[in-house]
Order: C-alpha cells, then structure tokens, then sequence
C-alpha cells in the first residue's frame, strides 16, 4: 500500500522470537497504517505482549525484520526507538514508584524535549517542562493528585498515569497494553475518551492490546489476532470477530464441537 | 536559594546543624589553638566532598561502586609524585592536577561503558578488582609510588607553615599551613555545591529515575548507559579533586592514607548515617565519623578515670580508651537502627516523595 512520505509507517516483517524451544512470536508479517487503530487480540499467552516488546525493542527478534518510517529499526536499542516515535504504555503497570505523579511525567517531557545531559542548571528553571506535565495530568484527569507519591495511587490512576507517561513523549506510534485492565468501570471511559481523541489525528498509528471485546468493537478500525504466536486473522472489526478461526482461537469454541 | 540550586536543608534543625558546622570549620584555625583541630577539621572537609560524590553514585543512582577510594588515591598520588620528583614548586602541582584527574576521569569512563551496560552487582564488582588492582599496584611500583611507605614531598612555599602573612590576627599567626586549609576549605565547599547543582538538575533527575526504574528510563529514551558513566566520571572527578587536597594537607601520599578498604567503609559508613541521596548527609556523615573517630578515645580515656575515681564497679574497664572501637561500632549500629533514612532523613521527618 502506497503512503506519502511524510506519513508514518510501521511493519514487522516474518517477526519471530523464540525462549528456548518455545516460539513465542512466530513469522508475524504485519503493515499498520497511520489513521488506523488496530487492535490485537488472541488468548492469554498469544504473543501480544512480547509482540509489543520487539516493536518498541525490549526484546531482541530471533528472526526477522522492523521497519519504521522506511528505515530497518531490528537492532536499535528501546532508548532510541522511543526517540524515533515509538511510545509504550506498559501491560503491568511500569512507574518510577517513589517519585511524585507530577515528576513521573515531567521526566518524560524533560526525555522529549532532548533534554538528557543537562546538569548545569536545577530543574525548577524548566519551568515548561512541568507546565507541559501539569497540562498532560489534567488531560488525564490527575492533576489534583500530581504531588502524591506514584506508589500511592489507586490501580485505576496509575494505569492513567502509565498512559500519561506514553501521551508525554507525543509518539508517533502510539502503543496501549492493555490500558483498562484492573480498572474500575467509572475510571475506564476516561482512558477509552483518551484514545478516541488520540485516533482523530489521521497521522498516528495506534496499537491496542485489549480484551474487552466492547472496547475492541468501539475504538478498532482494524483487528489482528494472534494464536500461539502467529497471525492467525486480519481485517474488519465485525468479520474477523465472527470469523471462525477467532471463535475457535479466542474465545475457545470450536465450531461443529459441542463443548466438553 | 540559587546557591544551593532550589534544594534546602527543608528543616529548621538540619539547617541549624548545618550552618553550625560551616561556621565552626571556617572559624576553626581561630578558636581551636594546636595541630589536632586544624588536622580534624581539614579532614571533614575533605570526607565531606569525598562521600558526597560517593553520594551521587549510590544515593542518586543507587549504584555500588567499590572504586572511590581508588579515584581518591590517583589524586592523592598524582600530586604527591609530582611534588616529589619536581621539587616543590606550583609547576608540579599543576601537573599533579592536569595529569590525575583526567587519569581518573578516563579511568572512570572506561569503566562505566564497560560495565554499567549491565546489571549493577557486575559493575560493583569490575570497581571491586580494579580497585584491588590499583591498590597492590600502587604498593609494588616502589620506584614510582615509594611502595608501602608511600611519598612524603614538601609544598610549594607559599603553602608552608614558615611563611607567615600575618603576625598576629586575633592572637593567630596566619601562616601558609592556614591558607592551605581555607584552599581545602573553599574547594570541598565549592565541590559539594557543584554536586548539589548536578543532583538538582535535569541530569540529576534522570539519575533518580534509574534508580527508580531503570527499565522505565530507558522506555522514556534515556541511554541510561551515559547517565550512570558521566555521573560515575564526575564523582571520580570529585574524588581524585579531594584526593589531592588531601595529599596537599598531609604532604604525604601512601596506601594506608588514600587507597586502602578501610577508607572505603568509612566512606560508605559517613554516606549511611548522614543520609543516602541528600549531598547534606555527607557533611553531617563525615562530621560525626570524623569526630567520633578522633575524639572518642580521648573522652572515653576521661570518663574512664572519672568513673574509677568515684568508685564505681565496672565502668572503668567498659570505657577504657583500649575498647574505643567498640563504642564507635555500637554508635554505628545505634546511628543505622535508628536512622535507617540517616540523619538528614530522620530530621526531614517523614518521607515525602521527590517533586
């Protein structure tokens, strides 16, 4: 499929990774195009996460190839992929824990502001950069809870936190594992508002690890599922949720078979 | 406010604790007549800068490093065969300083992008054999280190006790002995502010954020790798900086004065009882171990004698200054037991997190 140059591209080319003898991710081929959130679902112990952990490079692939914005990112290092554009929220919820709400999130806008190296001046100088992380807290609704400790905050508010932490590096690709998951039902449609609002920006590539087939059917604009590993379905919402492979792979019913 | 970089003591009694012992030190050469307290108070100074770089790496960064004192003895060293195969003259202190510290920044980086890639407990243990390392090489390069018995050197002669400045300043005679501890002074002072700049700043908070999460640092597109090798090149700096202070105070360098283990727990027992990740806990860390170090024995000896002249049963033999050294270890375990987050923690009250 053919995109303007100054559009965002990601692909993981026959993306493999093995522990041992077990193929966690097996010779996953897969474009995701700007404007389109795609979510990615299959049963616990698919591969989503670890498929995840080679895209934003925590992990090293076995076999195969990553290409961001036309250049092969394989061997870059999780540090740089993030510079690239490359965001991540966590699955497990991955905090500076003693560290304040507020200074949880300035570290990633000091982070996306190139600020690494600077040790001449004390931080409280860079005023804008914690303008910009109280600007994202209330966008997320924390800002009353930005000097509390993160480690003191409910489930439900440091899953936001985590997302905030991933809004701060404004990336390009925009990558949720599993942002309700633990969350409470009245503090979910405030991440669910987040992404929507995400997804209005035709230049972004969002990338969704969701279980709750409700959310999947609202926010996705396309569905991968993964099966041990392998892309086992590709395409619409509606037809690859009613599509046998899925039935049988995610939701443990195989068709023409009464249930044990 | 600038000056300390936006980060006060945050207590009223720290503060006052603080500004008591800046105060004390500065005015010590007028106060306290004789050798000994000059001796004392320089080597605060000196443990004060030298724990508080140690302060960066393992309060800030929470790394281990078993290295410092290594860093500590190639300024000590430098300086000291420069001034000894030189002559003493400026020249050859200069050449001390331009030759050891870059030696131990180099030292230091290598290190660090050997080592700090990977797990801490590996880059502990690199500093541990480096370390040893530095140490049995120092005792055997007789030629160049005077081995064992180290090198004694004169000074340049501005900084010798016969150069007298001033006759009598309120009944002191100033001479160059006391402008070479305000030297110490005004360079440990200046080095723990430079310090608490490094902390403060945006680099500084980054060094927080590995040491909370480093997996997370490098998600946010921190190379951690170069954070944890400049803040490990910097507290060498400063290290092989007090290094060669104290050389200059002693006019000796040796293995049992600037190199040896020993100091190395010294130093890690000042950072712990001052307080980890403060900068300030160095200063009280090193007042009270030095103190305590130096005077202990001597109130002991006191109170021993004054026990046995009232008579009572016991005492004398428990405070006799022999078991000095007993009373210093139970002081350390009270200090640790007490102020698990070190005096600076225990006065600041209860832990609020960072902003």
């Amino acid at each position: 499929m053919a995109t303007p140059n100054n559009m965002t591209t990601l692909e993981t080319q026959s993306l493999t990774i093995r522990f041992g003898g077990h193929v966690a991710v097996d010779g996953v081929s897969c474009a995701f195009r700007p404007g389109e959130l795609t979510a990615i679902v299959g049963p616990n112990g698919a591969g989503k996460t670890t498929y995840f952990n080679l895209i934003s490079g925590q992990l090293r692939p076995s076999a195969g190839r990553i290409l961001f914005d036309g250049a092969d990112i394989t061997k870059m290092t999780a540090p740089l992929r993030t510079r690239a554009g490359l965001g991540r929220a966590f699955q497990l919820t991955n905090l500076f824990p003693n560290l304040s709400v507020e200074e949880n999130v300035r570290l990633a806008v000091q982070a996306h502001s190139g600020t690494h190296y600077d040790m001449l001046r004390p931080w409280r100088t860079r005023r804008d950069l914690i303008d910009r992380a109280d600007a994202i807290l209330d966008s997320v609704a924390l800002g009353a809870r930005r000097s509390v400790a993160a480690t003191a905050l409910s489930h439900g508010d440091q899953r936001k936190l985590e997302v905030a932490l991933m809004m701060a590096l404004e990336p390009k690709v925009y990558m949720f594992d599993e942002p309700t998951a633990g969350m409470s039902v009245d503090e979910v449609p405030v991440v669910l508002d987040l992404i929507a609002r995400l997804k209005t920006d035709p230049s972004k590539i969002i990338l969704l690890v969701e279980h709750k087939m409700d959310v999947v059917r609202s926010l996705a604009d396309r569905i991968i599922v993964l099966h041990h590993g392998k892309l086992v379905a590709d395409g619409q919402p509606a037809e690859v949720i009613a599509s046998p492979v899925v039935q049988e792979a995610y939701l443990g019913i195989a068709p023409g078979k009464s249930a044990a | 406010m600038m000056i300390l970089s936006g980060d006060p003591p945050r207590s009223r009694a720290l503060s006052l604790i603080l500004i008591a012992i800046v105060v004390v030190l500065a005015i010590t050469p007028f106060v306290f007549p004789g050798a000994k307290p000059l001796n004392v108070a320089a080597k605060i100074c000196i443990f004060a800068a030298l724990v508080a770089s140690y302060d960066l790496l393992l309060g800030y960064t929470g790394t281990v490093s078993f290295a410092h004192t290594m860093f500590y003895g190639i300024g000590s060293y430098a300086v000291a065969i420069a001034l000894y195969g030189m002559g003493p003259s400026w020249a050859a202190v200069a050449t001390g300083i331009v030759i050891g510290l870059p030696l131990a920044a180099l030292l230091a980086l290598g290190i660090g992008l050997f080592s700090l890639r990977v797990e801490a407990i590996f880059f502990a243990m690199i500093t541990l054999a480096v370390a040893s390392a530095f140490l049995v090489l120092a005792s055997q390069l007789s030629w160049l280190t005077g081995g064992e018995d180290g090198r004694s050197f004169s000074l340049p002669e501005l900084l010798r006790p016969g150069t007298v400045f001033i006759k009598d300043l309120f009944g002191v005679r100033i001479n160059g002995r006391i402008l070479t501890y305000y030297i110490i002074l005004v360079g440990c002072a200046a080095m723990i502010l430079g310090l608490l700049r490094v902390v403060n700043s945006p680099f500084g908070r980054v060094l927080q954020a590995v040491r909370e999460n480093r997996f997370r640092a490098e998600a946010l597109g921190y190379r951690t790798v170069f954070h944890l090798t400049y803040a490990n090149v910097l507290a060498a700096l400063v290290a092989a900086s007090a290094g060669v202070l104290n050389a200059m105070w002693l006019r000796y360098a040796g293995p049992d004065t600037s190199l040896s283990f020993s100091i190395m727990l010294d130093i890690l027992l000042m950072v712990v009882i001052g307080g980890m990740g403060t900068i300030y806990g160095a200063i009280i860390g090193a007042t009270i171990f030095i103190l305590a170090q130096n005077y202990l024995q001597a109130l002991m000896g006191a109170a021993s004698n004054a026990a046995a002249e009232a008579g009572l049963p016991l005492l004398p033999g428990l405070l006799h200054p022999d078991r000095w050294l007993l009373w210093l270890g139970l002081l350390f375990v009270a200090s640790v037991y007490f102020f698990p987050t070190g005096v600076v923690g225990r006065l600041r009250g209860a832990p609020k997190p960072a902003e």
